[in-house]
């Protein structure tokens, strides 16, 4: 029979192709390069490179937030309004305060503060309350953001504390042949965050718990993991890591906007998707979610190269949103089919 | 470890939910190195009292005594520190995580570890691995394996925690017999390194080739309890149930005269199954079996629509009928009742009669396509009192009932349509002893009425009790008809195994 040879060729493709499709989104990312390239000369430049960068560092923190969430099982979709929420506050309270007037860090330190607090808020409704996470962190985006608007401002500030006005013009590399083409010192930071994460997930027990959560929530409680605690932990986390990249994207563009993030948050969950994350839970890794962020950064910035209108831009995110959720489906189908025929010739032999 | 001395010992545990006893006074010892059934039909109280003993629910009276300890109320971490493991029928594994992570990760917690090392797990693995002497590939995510080897993967686990007493829950349930036989060599290596095993179940056979011991529960009390040796089959069915069933073989005979109902020739589906010729005459019952991935399963598919057979033909009462979807087989006549009653043949939260009548809708419809719901009314009653559904009443939704109740409600649902061909997959699977007798009883009594029927199954018994015939599939071919004085336990046996 023809099936051991093409059993052996799949275990190659499924080795290459990666855990989480690592092995596919860099193929992605490789053609739309070559692809755009060539219609477009002007992409092959440091330009390219320091622009997607600049769009993934933020991103990329977003996404470690989604992706821990979304390995539990659950799906936040309040992120965003956690990272405006803190990094319009950290700007209110420095332009009026002082407080973080020198130093970048004590801000940043502020708005971690914040989001733990406000992913206390996810935690008390979806780990005691036993919400569904999408209702509940729909409930809580629009509180949060409420609060915001009501509370702290509407105003768009352009004015900063110079601690984190210095820290916005820090540059790790400045592209001179275009104009504005930088790149920010936080991307340092930013990856250090994904590494982290990355180590949390693989080698704690904290890590495998939030996988095995997302895997059979009541055999985890059998195994003696501590459920509630564990879920608790995720929303702190989620919370912490998307008032670190609100902070970020608040320093980056140097205008404090409250009316900002909040929408936006398709882009990254269609790069956690993308990256091989289940929306069901239990499976997903950081590097497929950091190439996910890049591919959805390098389309976006492809398209405005292309001079297509940001509208289609949308109709893209949401078309690979579906491409990377087609995708799980049909692996997840062809594994089922392939236990089938694998149970038969063990049952024939 | 000293023989005599009992591992565990329970006593007079008593548990009321609401008004109701689901136990009263009852006692259960457990001495090491023995396998212990624990048999009872369903709600009989098996699954409270391994709940009670595992810590997962607080009994109202009685004292369990494990190791040197004595308990009045047990939680769950003393019951896994005392060395009691339960391996529930689901063995609450991580579908998307490795054997050897799934095998080591709980005593890593017991141990308050933070971090984990991979190689450490594998280490942790394939030291009970090599200790049970089975083959488990330690890297495979649990998803992908068989149910067999993820049964295997949870009594590793069990063991890696240092079990000394393992409760299975219904363990062989999901298991073809060759899979059972394997377990049971793996339970007899356990046995003799001084692991205590208790099985809960409710299948005669496995609980009297298995066990040194049993205890018979019946409406949570219990009715004997003493050494295996003491028992035969007819004599536990009688504890059991508290009433003599009579096991006959069907002998009605006048269905061979008969013209077939059903004609099948040369029937094939490329890579599952090919050269499938039988037939069925009213008034038969036909078993078909064979060992898990022999195209059993397929051939009850395609006659029915679901993956169509690519060559062949079939014949209903002489007429040639093509069968290429649900729709076409249904129209034919025939009903198949799934293997899975849960996922694919009931809608659960769904009332008792909305389920009964969901697979006759287009019969039950007046004017303008409208359901005409005294008809259906009746119809649904008329079925459910035919089937003797024990229900509060038939609105209330099919959740609500027990497991072999449940299966009625599968069975009436297609005898609401009174097909003339009913192909049933493992019709008792999961059934306890009094409600799988009568299932097969209400199944004789419809091929008396002229109904054509078709058991697919690997339960030996459960063939040679209602089946009149029964062809045996192996590797994608009918290999032997079996019937009459040739149909017994060994030449079915005999023929799967060739």
């Amino acid at each position: 029979m023809s099936t051991v040879p093409s059993a052996a060729r799949r275990l190659r493709i499924s080795r290459l192709r990666g855990s989480n499709n690592e092995g596919v989104l860099v193929v992605a990312i490789a053609v739309l390069a070559t692809v755009v390239g060539l219609v477009s000369p002007s992409f092959w430049s440091v330009a390219t490179l320091l622009n997607v960068g600049t769009n993934s560092l933020e991103n990329a923190v977003f996404a470690m937030a989604v992706l821990i969430v979304m390995v539990s099982g659950g799906i936040d979709v309040s992120f965003m309004a956690i990272g405006i929420f803190a990094g319009y506050s950290v700007i209110v309270l420095g332009n009026a305060t002082g407080i973080a007037a020198d130093s970048a860090w004590l801000g940043f330190m502020i708005a971690i503060a914040i989001g733990l607090a406000l992913g206390l808020l996810n935690a008390f409704a979806i780990a005691v309350l036993r919400l569904p996470t999408l209702i509940a962190t729909l409930g809580t985006q629009t509180i949060i953001r409420g609060v915001m608007l009501a509370f702290i401002g509407r105003k768009v500030i352009p004015d900063y504390p110079p601690g984190l006005e210095s820290l916005s013009t820090t540059y790790l590399f400045t592209d001179y042949a275009a104009i504005a083409t930088r790149l920010n010192v936080m991307i340092v930071p930013s990856i250090v965050i994904c590494i982290v994460v990355s180590l949390m997930l693989r080698y704690t027990l904290v890590g495998r718990g939030i996988f095995a959560i997302g895997g059979d929530a009541e055999s985890a409680r059998r195994a003696g993991f501590p459920v509630t605690r564990l879920r608790v932990l995720i929303y702190l986390m989620a919370g912490a890591l998307a008032a670190t990249a609100g902070m970020m994207h608040v320093t980056q563009v140097r205008l404090a906007n409250p009316y900002e993030l909040v929408g936006g948050e398709l882009d990254v969950i269609a790069a956690v998707v993308l990256g091989g994350a289940s929306i069901f839970g239990g499976k997903g890794s950081v590097s497929g979610t950091v190439l996910g962020v890049v591919l959805i950064a390098l389309i976006n910035y492809s398209l405005i190269l292309l001079g297509v209108p940001g509208a289609w831009q949308r109709a893209a995110v949401g078309a690979l949103l579906l491409i990377g959720v087609s995708a799980q489906a049909l692996s997840a189908a062809g594994r089922h089919r392939r236990g089938t025929i694998v149970q038969a010739e063990e049952a024939a032999a | 470890m000293s023989g005599d001395h009992p591992l565990l010992v329970a006593q007079g545990i008593s548990k009321h939910f609401g008004g109701v006893a689901a136990l009263d006074d009852v006692s259960l010892e457990v001495r090491p190195g023995e396998v212990h059934c624990i048999a009872g039909e369903n709600g009989s109280g098996k699954s409270t009292l391994i709940k009670i003993i595992s810590g997962v629910v607080t009994p109202d009276a009685g004292v369990i005594e494990v190791g040197c300890e004595t308990y009045r109320h047990l939680t769950p971490r003393q019951a896994i520190g005392a060395g009691i493991e339960v391996i529930f029928q689901d063995f609450s594994l991580f579908p998307n995580l490795t054997v050897a992570e799934n095998i080591a990760v709980s005593s890593l917690i017991a141990h308050g570890r933070r971090t984990v090392r991979p190689p450490e797990l594998r280490r942790i693995a394939r030291a009970v691995i090599e200790r049970i002497g089975v083959d488990l590939d330690l890297d495979a995510r649990v998803e992908d394996l068989s149910v067999a080897d993820r049964q295997l993967t949870a009594i590793c686990r069990a063991l890696a925690q240092d079990a000394r007493i393992i409760f299975m829950d219904e363990p062989t349930t999901a298991l073809t017999w060759r899979e059972v036989r394997a377990l049971f060599q793996i339970v007899a290596s356990l046995r003799e390194s001084g692991v205590a095993l208790v099985f809960v179940s409710h299948k005669i056979e496995e609980v009297l080739r298995i066990s040194q011991r049993i205890t018979v529960l019946r409406n949570g009390k219990v009715v004997v309890s003493g050494e295996a040796a003491e028992f035969d089959r007819p004599a536990l069915i009688r504890a059991m149930t508290g009433r003599m069933l009579s096991e006959r073989r069907p002998s009605d005979t006048n269905w061979r005269e008969m013209p077939p109902i059903l004609e099948v020739q040369g029937l094939g589906l490329g890579g599952y199954f090919e050269g499938v010729t039988f037939d069925v005459r009213p008034g038969e019952v036909l078993g078909v079996t064979g060992l898990l991935g022999s195209g059993r399963t397929e051939i009850a598919e395609a006659l029915f629509g679901v993956r169509p057979a690519d060559t062949g033909t079939v014949r209903v009462n002489g007429q040639p009928v093509v069968v290429n979807s649900v729709r076409d087989a249904v129209r034919a006549g025939f009903g198949y009742v799934p293997a899975d009653r849960l996922s694919e043949g009931l809608f659960l939260d769904q009332s008792i009669a909305r389920n009964v009548i969901a697979g006759s809708l287009d019969l039950l419809v007046g004017r303008l396509n409208l359901l005409r719901q005294s008809v259906a009314d009746r119809v649904a009653q008329t079925t459910l009192t035919d089937l003797r559904v024990k229900m509060s009443s038939s609105r209330a939704p099919v959740r609500s009932l027990s497991g072999g109740n449940q299966q009625r409600v599968v069975l009436a649902k297609w005898l609401a349509r009174s097909p003339r061909i009913l192909i049933l997959n493992s019709p008792t699977v999961g059934v306890d002893v009094g409600s799988k007798h009568e299932i097969l009883e209400m199944l004789r009594a419809k091929s008396r009425e002229g109904m054509g029927i078709i058991v697919i199954s690997d339960d030996v018994p459960e063939l040679l009790e209602v089946c009149h015939r029964v062809l045996v599939v192996r590797r994608g071919r009918i290999v032997a008809e079996l019937t009459g004085d040739g149909l017994t336990e060994k030449t079915i046996l005999d023929e799967l195994a060739a």
